[in-house]
């Protein structure tokens, strides 16, 4: 059985509550790292953990931490980033739902690490539910004595305010949520400085993903070097997937990094394989993001290895035959599923959501959903797929945040592993409105248990 | 195209309203309370159903902050509707994640159900409907969401539609 350090008493009856979290041991880490340790001890213990950026960069948090400039006379912020909006991803709605004490009891460690005395937890606005339940927990906890002035009788005092978003998945973005919380568009900033040295309000800000801050909880109640006990290589610990799409068990799973893809994709415990008997045409591992892989490259790598969820194993090949974490929003495709039509929905959000400052990403998005637009309903040429590589192209690394790649990688890593598909749509326009293209050779590599009826 | 009455409307923030934006506004630095505009036209639209023209300019005043400041930020978050809507506004998710399990199909019923296109208003004023960016909940798909407290509603069949929209038809003749 795989261990589990976020969701270990998710199915306690009244977890959500103050009493019932805390009788499971909870809120021990405020008292371990107030009472006995340092700030800095509780930035050692993060750095040792090797625990990286669960919001989808994937980088070290101790790393990011340590950045952190700490002038005199100078507030500095702690943000929590709960704009949760990357296509495939609900992990932190779910972790906020049913747990929200967990990031309450982060949130109070990280802050005291970082020597914040106001925090913010910044949840999309959408999710005005789990606004009210983190409201809810904040309070409970406030009135324990872990919150406020003097918590525990340690002299350390903070705030903490929760602050909705309005609708705008740029916002994850880190300077982009700054400026929201600024009361501002969410213009991604340009970068330097970078938060760490000017941040919200010009002051020194770290900004950490819902699920980061949740993993600070066991990484001081057990040691960082107890985190790394579990994993593979510089993916240590456990990790929050989101699985959705064509499965037979669709909800979150908390996994130990360096399981089998295979495991996780057909075993009951995890995703129970795919619904209704269909096969398996194509994964996103990690968030609309990143690259589609078709199910033969997914589960084996291009060198025949069994592919595993860890952030080296799933990034093997490059963006050749690879793909990557991301947040763990992991979307499966069955044979019924057509690629074209999903990369122009895909698309289409990043156009809706592009912020409209850098013109690479605001006019590119835009002309990829027209051609994709048109490859889909039987209109497109058979130069389409090169042009939209090209566009593809022009936006990756000219813009100003990342949502200009993120909108790129998933356009041109569909056209190069189903580009025909894509040539289907144009040489077989009448069809491709009324049928999909099918399982072609996409299918996984895996024998099949049972022959799937006709 | 707004309408010129609904655009003179009046609009008035209660005590309470106003006591709701002060609490907020202590969250921040001294200096800072622009910080509040987000979550105040949160407060604005469930209040009035919509952000008005005149409502923005109310906000402003009261954050001390130039009227364009508040036009930008409510134009450039999806939340914020810048028009009156139904009573119930029917956000569905459109995004990939949701289409694969049949958001598409569902968006088709809604239109068909409540007989008006995307960002209209039913003739009885109750209802409208849209599509929405992903909503963070791919696994329960199809879903939609109703503010202002954006209850949702997960793994959508057209028979789930149709009690939904019978109770929300109950209640809006209340």
């Amino acid at each position: 059985m795989a261990r589990k350090l976020l969701l270990e008493h998710i199915n306690v009856s009244g977890i959500n509550t103050f009493d019932v979290y805390r009788s499971k041991g909870g809120y021990a880490s405020v008292e371990k790292a107030l009472k006995t340790m340092s700030p800095d001890d509780v930035v050692e213990e993060v750095k040792k953990s090797g625990l990286r950026g669960r919001g989808g960069a994937g980088f070290p948090t101790g790393m990011k931490w340590s950045f952190l400039a700490k002038p005199e006379g100078v507030a500095r912020y702690l943000v929590c980033n709960a704009d949760e909006s990357e296509p495939g991803t609900f992990k932190d709605r779910y972790l906020m739902t049913h747990i929200p004490h967990l990031l309450i009891e982060g949130m109070i460690v990280s802050s005291f690490a970082l020597g914040a005395k106001t925090s913010y937890i910044y949840v999309r606005g959408e999710m005005m539910p789990q606004i009210r339940i983190l409201e809810r927990a904040i309070a409970e906890a406030k009135n324990a004595g872990f919150l406020g002035k003097n918590i525990l009788g340690t002299g350390y005092d903070l705030e903490l305010y929760v602050q909705p978003g309005g609708g705008a998945y740029i916002c994850g973005e880190e300077t982009a949520l700054l400026e929201s919380l600024e009361g501002k568009r969410g213009n991604p900033r340009i970068k330097p400085p970078f938060p760490a040295i000017a941040g919200l309000y010009g002051c020194p800000t770290v900004v950490n993903n819902v699920e980061s801050i949740a993993a600070v909880v066991p990484i001081i109640n057990e040691g960082g070097e107890e985190y790394t006990k579990i994993g593979v290589g510089r993916s240590t610990g456990t990790k929050l997937i989101s699985a959705g799409g064509n499965i037979k068990n669709p909800g979150v799973f908390e996994i130990e990094l360096g399981l089998p893809v295979e495991e996780f994709l057909y075993s009951d415990e995890y995703c129970g394989g795919i619904a209704n008997g269909k096969r398996l045409k194509a994964v996103v591992a990690g968030g609309s993001s990143v690259p589609i892989l078709p199910a033969n490259l997914f589960l084996k790598t291009i060198n025949n290895e069994p592919r595993l969820m860890s952030y080296e194993s799933l990034a093997d090949g490059g963006f050749v035959s690879g793909t990557m974490m991301g947040s763990g929003g992991f979307i499966a495709f069955d044979e019924d599923q057509c690629i074209v039509r999903n990369t122009w929905n895909f698309t289409r959000f990043y156009h809706h959501e592009s912020c409209g400052q850098c013109s690479p990403c605001r006019e590119g998005t835009g002309w990829m959903e027209k051609v994709l637009h048109r490859l889909e309903h039987g209109h497109g040429k058979m130069s389409d797929m090169d042009l939209l590589v090209d566009v593809s192209k022009k936006i990756e690394g000219n813009t100003i945040c990342p949502l200009g790649d993120a909108a790129a990688w998933p356009v041109a890593s569909a056209i190069r592993h189903f580009r025909d598909e894509f040539e289907w749509h144009v040489t077989n326009a009448s069809e491709a409105v009324s049928r999909n293209y099918g399982l072609a050779h996409y299918a996984d590599p895996l024998p099949k248990k049972e022959e799937t009826p006709a | 195209m707004l309408r010129v009455d609904e655009a003179q409307a009046p609009v008035e923030f209660s005590p309470e309203l106003i006591s709701k934006f002060d609490d907020i506004v202590s969250r921040y630095p001294k200096g800072k309370q622009k910080s509040a505009l987000l979550p105040i036209l949160h407060l604005v639209q469930a209040e009035f159903g919509w952000v008005s023209p005149i409502a923005m300019d109310k906000v402003a005043e009261y954050l001390s902050i130039q009227h364009i400041e508040v036009y930008e930020v409510a134009s450039f978050y999806s939340m914020y509707f810048l028009r009156p809507q139904g009573k119930f506004v029917l956000e569905v998710c459109r995004t990939g994640p949701c289409c694969l399990v049949g958001a598409e199909k569902i968006m088709d019923y809604i239109e068909e159900k409540l007989g008006v296109k995307e960002g209209e208003v039913t003739a009885d004023g109750l209802f409208s409907w849209r599509g929405v960016e992903c909503l963070a909940a791919c696994g329960f798909g199809p879903v939609l969401q109703i503010g202002p407290e954006y209850t949702f509603y997960e793994n959508l069949t057209p028979n789930s539609v149709d009690k939904l929209i019978a109770e929300l038809k109950a209640k809006g003749h209340n």
